[in-house]
Order: structure tokens, then C-alpha cells, then sequence
């Protein structure tokens, strides 16, 4: 009885993949199911549908309601400095790489509300670089992207982000980069000035400029293996010749077939250097 | 519907390592169904679970691996700080969004997955915790068919777990250690 009601249940949400694609234009096709079913379960119970015929209304009715949906369904979970190995790899074997360019310039792609951003720009701060460097900063979700942009978190994830931040390297005091209201911390907006917020879809667009490094961090688990074939080419096509490709730390470049073309630097941070 | 053993997903918590260690110990080399493990631990500990259980099991244990095939004679354990889900095509999907039941990895995470992609053929085992987690991943499996154990709360460490779970799934089948491991040899194709 259960197992036939999965059966329907993941039917119509192979029905409603196409229906979204046609009417708004986003591609969940090639998103990896087990994750999507979750989301989709856990967004139904939150605001209290009881099919996905009723979501279904909801969605095609209501373009706001639309906005809602995509942010949840798509995974805007994200931390501060989060693995700080991986940050203090970026701080001290990529960055004086990167110093050598004159002008620098790096693509995180799939920023959400921008906790990766902000650390990043901390580091290329500390190391003297940030002026000289434009980051584009791309997500699938505008909402996120606005909330990127103002660098407001949560005052209690300070903590927390003061002990990762000291483990990423960070040379000063970590509350020097924030000023503290309401429950909230706001980021100095100078980290940010010479961020360029886009949005950009990984499933469909294509590339639009060439990077020194790209970070794309725990974005391609939510993937099935065609699409991240697709995304790995839309990276190689946008790296520069000894260019750099961060990755989650779970994430890897080992079964795509752009794998001849890298080499990679840190196995345990994940991260790759295009040789060609 | 015949039921075919197709995965074991083990769950714990607090005391979860130590039981998971005592029933996978004699299972040999070329077990034949894929194991999947779940155990919470400290959410910034990056210490290798894999180093704790290599030495002691003759199975092979290696940390999830996103899109990796699920392979027998393989104990696959959840990385610190993503969930882990099944696929339909037997490959896992990794996922790092919001903490359920506290956990990240989340055990009714991995237990729902299981069931969604392996039906009836799904065997779960939920051990010694101190959490309410694994209990409706339980439930979900039993309500799909699946066969569901729990850990003896006389024998498990601390028995939070086990009792919830048996307070919500009145269908599952409650063994200690020793008992799993033998219904897990029992499992085995030779």
C-alpha cells in the first residue's frame, strides 16, 4: 500500500520537474531524487499540503509562492569558514599563486546566502588581495543572492564561526569584520565591493567569463552524474590554463571525464589545478 | 513479495560504535549484502571512523563517497557533518541542508532513503543512543515492509534509542548483539 503511494508520489513529481521547467523555466531534471523526494516531503509538511496536486496549484497559481518553493528545494544550509582546513589551504598555497596575477578573478558558484563569500573575502583581505580582485558571486535563487549581498547572520553562529575562522589562519579579531545588533551581525560592506551578484543556474546557462579560481562547494552532491558532467564542463570552459577548482570536501572530479586536465593540489581539501 | 536482503542500514549513537563493532566483527570478508552505517558523533570531530573499525572487522569500511555504488563485502560509513542518502541505482547521495533530530548525519534520513529505494528488501538495525533519531526512519522501513531490529535496551548502553523506537514501531524485533550478528550470518549467501 505504502510502496504503491511512493510509486505515485514519485511519478508526480517527475510530472511536476517538467511542469516547472516549462512554465518557469527551471531544470530540477538532472537533480539526484533521493534528495529532491526529502525536500519536496519536508516542504508539503511545512506548509501543510497534502499531495503534490495540491503543491502543484500553489506553484502554478502563485509566482511568489514559486519563490518560496525554490528556496527550499534547493539546500541554502551553509556556515562560515566551514572545513577551515580547506580555507587555510586556500590562504596558503592559493593565494600566493594568485598574487602573482595582477588582477584576480573568482567565480563562487552556488553562493546561497553568502557565508562562503564573506570568509573568502576575509582571506583575500588578509593576505592583501582583496583590491585587486573581482569575485562573481552566482546562484540559481535571487532571494539568497539578496541576502548574500547585506551579509547579515545570525549572532549566535559567531561563536562558532570565531573558533573555524582562527583554525582557517585568521590574523586578527574575527569581530573586527562585523557590528552586532538585534540578535544579528552585520559584515562590513566593504568585503563585499567588488562582489558582482548574478543570478546563474548550473543546469542551464552557460558560461560568461574566464576565473582564476572557482569554488563550487557542496553544490554537486545535489546532482546526478549527467548534470555534473555538464557543470564540470561549463568549469573547464570558464578556468584560465593553471587555474583553480575548489570543491566540497565529499565532492570529486576523479569519475569526469575534465579529469585529464587537472591535477590535484590538496586531495584531502579537494582541491584541482587545471594543467592545460 | 519475496524479500531479498538487498542493504542493512545500521544506526547509533551514544554506545552505537562499541555494539556496531561486536555485531560486525565475525561477519566475513565476502559478506554479501552492502552495509550502511550511520552513528552520530561530535559534529566537528573529523577523527576517522573508518581507522576505529578497519582494525577490527574483516569487512572493508570506507567513508560514503557521493555517487560511489554500494558494493558488497563493503561497510560504508556516514562522513561527520552530511547526511546520507540511497539511490534507486544503489549509488549514494550526499546531502548537507539542516539538521534533523539534532544530527547531521541524521539516521531517519539514511532509514527513509533506504526504504524508497530499496522497498521490502531494506534491513535496518538501530542501536545504543541518546536520541530520538532512527526511530521514525524505523517506522517508515516497517510500514514498506522492510525488517526492523532494535538493540536490546537491557543490553545497549543507553537506552534512549532503542525505547523510542519500540515505543513507535510495535512490529520491530528486538535482539541483542549477539542475536543480530547471527541473524546477519543467517543473511549471508554463500
Amino acid at each position: 500500500m505504502k510502496l504503491e503511494a511512493d510509486a505515485l508520489f514519485e511519478q508526480a513529481v517527475e510530472t511536476l520537474i517538467q511542469d516547472i521547467h516549462a512554465q518557469y523555466g527551471y531544470d530540477f531534471s538532472g537533480y539526484a531524487r533521493a534528495s529532491v523526494y526529502r525536500r519536496i516531503r519536508r516542504f508539503l509538511g511545512n506548509k501543510n499540503l497534502a499531495s503534490i496536486e495540491e503543491l502543484r496549484k500553489n506553484l502554478f497559481q502563485d509566482s511568489y509562492f514559486f519563490e518560496n518553493f525554490l528556496q527550499e528545494i534547493t539546500v541554502n544550509v551553509t556556515e562560515m569558514f566551514r572545513d577551515p582546513t580547506f580555507f587555510l589551504a586556500l590562504r596558503e598555497n592559493v593565494m600566493p599563486i594568485l598574487s602573482t596575477y595582477p588582477f584576480i578573478k573568482i567565480w563562487d558558484a552556488g553562493c546561497s546566502t553568502g557565508e562562503e563569500l564573506f570568509s573568502l573575502a576575509i582571506i583575500l583581505k588578509e593576505e592583501g588581495l582583496l583590491d585587486r580582485t573581482k569575485i562573481y558571486a552566482t546562484d540559481i535563487n535571487q532571494k539568497v543572492l539578496k541576502q548574500a549581498k547585506e551579509g547579515i547572520f545570525p549572532l549566535a553562529n559567531m561563536a562558532a564561526y570565531t573558533t573555524a575562522y582562527y583554525a582557517a589562519g585568521g590574523k586578527t579579531e574575527f569581530s573586527s569584520y562585523y557590528t552586532s545588533n538585534y540578535g544579528s551581525a552585520k559584515f562590513d560592506a566593504s568585503l563585499v565591493k567588488n562582489v558582482v551578484f548574478y543570478p546563474h543556474n548550473l543546469a542551464t546557462d552557460s558560461s560568461f567569463n574566464e576565473f582564476h579560481l572557482i569554488l563550487c562547494r557542496n553544490v554537486l552532491i545535489y546532482f546526478n552524474r549527467t548534470l555534473q558532467e555538464r557543470v564540470f564542463g561549463l568549469f573547464d570552459e570558464s578556468l584560465v590554463s593553471l587555474g583553480y577548482l575548489a570543491l566540497g570536501k565529499k565532492e570529486t572530479l576523479a569519475m569526469s571525464q575534465i579529469n585529464g586536465n587537472y591535477t590535484c593540489v590538496d586531495k584531502s581539501n579537494r582541491i584541482y589545478r587545471k594543467t592545460t | 513479495m519475496k524479500k531479498e536482503a538487498k542493504v542493512i542500514v545500521i544506526g547509533g549513537s551514544w554506545g552505537g560504535i562499541k555494539a556496531s563493532q561486536a555485531i560486525l566483527k565475525q561477519l566475513p570478508a565476502s559478506y554479501s549484502i552492502p552495509i550502511v552505517m550511520v552513528l552520530h558523533r561530535l559534529r566537528h570531530f573529523d577523527g576517522n571512523l573508518q581507522i576505529v573499525f578497519e582494525k577490527r572487522v574483516a569487512l572493508q569500511v570506507t567513508e560514503v563517497e557521493e555517487k560511489e555504488k554500494l558494493k558488497p563485502g563493503y561497510v560504508y560509513v556516514a562522513p561527520s557533518n552530511y547526511h546520507v542518502l540511497l539511490e534507486k541505482d544503489q549509488t549514494f547521495s550526499l546531502d548537507v541542508s539542516e539538521l534533523e533530530n539534532y544530527s547531521r548525519p541524521a539516521i531517519d534520513v539514511t532509514f527513509t532513503s533506504a526504504a524508497d529505494a530499496f522497498g521490502s528488501n531494506t534491513i535496518a538495525i538501530l542501536l545504543s543512543g541518546a536520541s530520538k533519531d532512527g526511530s521514525a526512519g524505523l517506522k517508515y522501513i516497517a510500514e514498506r515492509g522492510g525488517t526492523v531490529i532494535v538493540q536490546d535496551p537491557q543490553e545497549a548502553e543507553v537506552d534512549t534509542m532503542p525505547l523510542a523506537a519500540i515505543a513507535l514501531v510495535p512490529g520491530c524485533q528486538i535482539m541483542n548483539s549477539e542475536r543480530i550478528q547471527a541473524f546477519l550470518l543467517s543473511l549471508h549467501d554463500h
